[in-house]
């Protein structure tokens, strides 16, 4: 019972939130809409029994890349023009609509093969023997650090002055 | 009605499409990465709501978020110092006035 009041409020907190990023026109106001919608979906995780994640969703996405999305918008200084939306509204609104309903009606009309089994309680241990144990995800591992390591290269060739 | 996979796949579908509209329709850059987060927002919530009753036992959706945060980190990185290096340029981040490679 708990559960499904946790899940009905951070779900009304996270569609309006989201809202709030897409339609205010102050883009400040927009990226600390975004930051409650993180915390939302961080604790859409707990109630899906993914503790480690919802973990490393309040450190990277509210910890880190909300800031970094806030420092760019000091360094633009477009805040008081505001984000004013372009001349697809009307085509963008049909085309949102539209994927919303197709992908529920393919959800709604889909046998889903449920698993009784109970969630894994503690997922820290299972997620570190899948990424870094016999058969698991090492491979991808490796590559996501050197992707990580060209990342912060090009970022700093980017924004550096000449 | 307890909560299930579908109410998870719906909210994700909303999220989605909130983030799709955004992406679609704003005019400043950064609001157009943001709804970008959104929308692999959504996606990381199916992930592992399939992981949480599909397969309970095997975590294999949780291990797909996590490199999708992993991506969408990196992501956020790279186009935001492209965000500021088009500003130092062009003075305005103004995605229909960027418009140097449009015919």
């Amino acid at each position: 019972m708990g559960l499904e009041i946790a899940f009905w409020i951070l779900a009304v907190i996270a569609t309006a939130s989201a809202l709030a990023v897409v339609l205010l026109r102050n883009v400040f106001r927009a990226a600390l809409a975004l930051v409650l919608c993180l915390l939302a979906v961080a604790g859409l995780y707990v109630t899906l029994s993914a503790d480690f994640l919802a973990a490393v969703q309040i450190l990277i996405y509210v910890g880190g890349i909300s800031v970094l999305i806030i420092l760019a918008i000091m360094l633009t200084r477009d805040v008081q023009q505001g984000s004013p939306s372009n001349k697809l509204r009307i085509p963008a609104l049909i085309v949102a609509i539209l994927f919303l309903g197709a992908v529920g009606y393919a959800t709604t009309n889909t046998l889903w093969q449920i698993s009784g089994a109970p969630p894994v309680a503690p997922t820290t241990a299972g997620l570190a023997g899948k990424l870094f144990g016999d058969g698991g995800f090492i491979l991808p591992v490796e590559i996501s650090a050197v992707l990580l390591l060209a990342v912060i290269l090009g970022a700093i060739v980017l924004v550096r002055e000449k | 009605m307890s909560i299930g996979l579908e109410h998870y796949l719906i909210l994700s579908a909303i999220l989605f499409s909130i983030g799709l509209y955004g992406v679609l329709t704003r005019r400043n850059a950064i609001i157009i990465l943001i709804s970008i987060e959104l929308m692999l927002n959504a996606v990381n919530i199916a992930m592992v709501a399939f992981s949480r009753y599909i397969v309970p036992l095997l975590l294999t959706g949780q291990v797909f978020a996590i490199f999708i945060i992993v991506v969408a980190a990196a992501e956020t990185a790279v186009g935001l110092a492209i965000i500021i290096a088009i500003y130092r340029n062009r003075d305005t981040i103004d995605a229909t006035q960027i418009d140097l490679m449009k015919w």
